[in-house]
């Protein structure tokens, strides 16, 4: 299976980066050298195994419904990109 | 004092033989030399060091000091620090001044360690070979024209060039083994969950683990006691007694049963490199090991299924770069996608924006499965294969990388030649396993070549204990480039 340029589009597109059409040759070609590296894995029989989603079986801890962070609104907004009265700016979102 | 490790800066700081100021001040001097030429530091801020290793000498007159009081270590710029730039090697971050600082930073600073600099390291730590850093390549110290390892590249060469006698370092898919092998010192990464990932810039979360660069097992020992522990903030932290590294240090080696993996030793390994392997073998042997031949069968399956998981989870953790809290934001944009989109593209190096679109492709509908739980599937698989080789041994012993460190630019163009170096390394962070890369000898071209030792979970104190057994009785560790 090989990716077009139309894949790498729409891929490049759900992650939210940018690629020039000058750029999406290279980069589907080497999106299809990892793809080939990555297709090893379908000529092993793995029915039946579980999968494994993390090295120990742990589950997830419950603690005490408490604050635990203070506010440190000022500090963590200062290498925001754009602040304005506490608030994160962005472009308009909502016409 | 340059060469000291860090059990004897211990002692020449305890004994007051030297002052923290004294001892920043020289490494401060010599990075101020060399790091021009290798690159391994990102930052240095020197009033800062030399504030940090004044208050350690308060400390210690007044009786507070821990056994590494005083001592200096350089960070790894994928560790949060409070105040210090943490750029994670990106464009994306290199404005970033932290508000707050990882666990580990916290833990290094209890202890009384004086902060050196920021140590250089692929971006987001996808790499193998240091290329990848927005700052530039980090050169090995033994010889320029090769690449230190990656990603924990800067870490490595610094440890090595005598630029700071131990650095923090992490290890997803290999990045603290091969750098150290590469470097030719010394460094560990414990079982999955034993260090805190709180404030460590997350790339493969399940994948991630951090540890310790410095130049000789014990000193590993002694850095990890300081950085190891539960963290509450870390929702896959380990929740164990605090345990004493350097414990089983001392311990003789008859009667461990050392495994050799089979698919360790096949095709695709440079002859140099296993004449050095099989020459720390027949040590070992002396001391006392057996050796019990074992598999790991699907080895090779590692390769495929760390770079689905990996990209996947990566693709998922690096969507907090949004030109919005923190980090680069493009200077023009039509509308938010469009400003998503552009502050990413500007942000993100070449390797990294590959894994994302790899990780969201492996993730998008109608992929899901042949992919994402099919690499999982097989993850599984080689998590038993350590189960049933370490049924019949107590710590596997083999290379960390096929060759010697190769040329700086002679598999930068190639992602799938890079990703194939990884071969020995990458299974075991699958597996979420320990394992370590000890110094071992030369190669034919004179670059150092690391022995790796795997350990069953939890059996940190037991590899260590190989390790400084086997630095007990060769040199090899003591060894350092000319600059």
């Amino acid at each position: 299976m090989s990716l077009t340029h139309e894949d790498v589009a729409r891929i490049a597109r759900l992650s939210r980066i940018a690629v020039t059409d000058a750029e999406i040759e290279a980069v589907g070609k080497q999106l299809n050298n990892i793809l080939g590296l990555i297709e090893q894995m379908q000529a092993v029989n793995t029915d039946g195994i579980e999968p494994m989603a993390h090295p120990q079986d742990v589950s997830l801890r419950l603690r005490e419904d408490a604050v635990t962070e203070p506010d440190r609104r000022e500090v963590c907004q200062a290498v925001a990109p754009q602040v304005e009265k506490g608030l994160f700016l962005v472009p308009k979102v909502i016409e | 004092m340059i060469n000291a490790t860090l059990k004897q800066l211990s002692a020449q700081l305890a004994a007051g033989q030297v002052s923290a100021v004294e001892l920043a001040a020289a490494y401060l001097d010599r990075i101020a030399l060399l790091n021009p030429q290798l690159n391994a530091f990102i930052t240095v801020d020197r009033a800062k060091t030399l504030a940090e290793a004044a208050a350690a000498d308060a400390r210690r007159a007044a009786g507070n000091a821990t056994a590494l009081t005083g001592v200096p270590i350089a960070h790894k710029d994928i560790f949060c620090q409070q105040g210090w730039k943490t750029s994670c090697g990106s464009k994306m971050l290199d404005n970033f001044i932290s508000p707050y600082s990882a666990h580990v930073v916290e833990q290094c600073a209890a202890a009384g360690m004086v902060t050196l600099g920021r140590a250089n390291m692929d971006e987001f730590a996808m790499g193998s070979s240091n290329e990848n850093s927005f700052y530039g390549a980090v050169k090995n110290p033994w010889d320029l024209n090769a690449i230190p390892g990656g990603s924990s590249g800067g870490s490595a060469a610094a440890v090595a060039a005598r630029l700071a006698p131990a650095a923090t370092a992490t290890d997803t898919g290999g990045s603290i083994r091969p750098p150290a092998s590469h470097c030719g010192v010394t460094g560990i990464k414990p079982t999955y969950g034993a260090v805190s990932r709180f404030g460590m810039v997350g790339y493969a979360s399940s994948l991630d683990h951090g540890g310790p660069i410095a130049q000789t097992a014990e000193d590993c020992a002694l850095m990890l006691n300081v950085m190891a522990g539960f963290d509450e903030r870390d929702s896959t932290s380990l929740e164990r007694a605090k345990e004493d590294y350097t414990r089983e240090l001392d311990q003789p080696l008859a009667g461990l049963r050392v495994g050799l993996p089979r698919e360790y030793f096949a095709e695709g390994l440079a002859s140099d490199v296993g004449r050095i392997i099989d020459s720390a073998v027949a040590e070992l042997k002396k001391l006392g090991a057996e050796v019990v031949e074992v598999s790991l069968p699907n080895t090779q399956l590692s390769i495929p299924a760390y770079y689905v998981i990996a990209p996947a989870e990566a693709s998922a953790n690096l969507s907090r770069f949004d030109g919005v809290r923190y980090g680069h934001r493009a200077s023009e944009y039509k509308d938010l996608v469009d400003m998503y989109e552009k502050t990413r593209a500007e942000g993100f190096g070449s390797e990294v924006k590959r894994r994302i679109m790899v990780g969201t492709y492996v993730l998008s509908h109608g992929y899901y499965d042949a992919y994402y739980i099919k690499a999982q599937k097989i993850r599984r698989l080689i998590a038993d294969d350590f189960k049933a080789a370490f049924a019949g041994c107590d710590v596997i012993l083999g290379p960390v990388a096929p060759t010697a460190a190769f040329n700086l630019g002679e598999k930068s163009g190639d992602p799938v030649q890079m990703y194939l170096s990884d071969i020995y390394t990458l299974s075991v962070n699958l597996a979420g396993l320990p394992a370590m890369s000890v110094p071992a000898g030369f190669a034919d071209n004179g670059r150092p070549v690391g022995l790796q030792i795997i350990g069953n979970y939890f059996a940190e104190a037991k590899m260590l204990n190989v390790a400084h057994q086997f630095q007990q009785a060769t040199d090899w560790h003591t060894r350092a480039p000319a600059l």
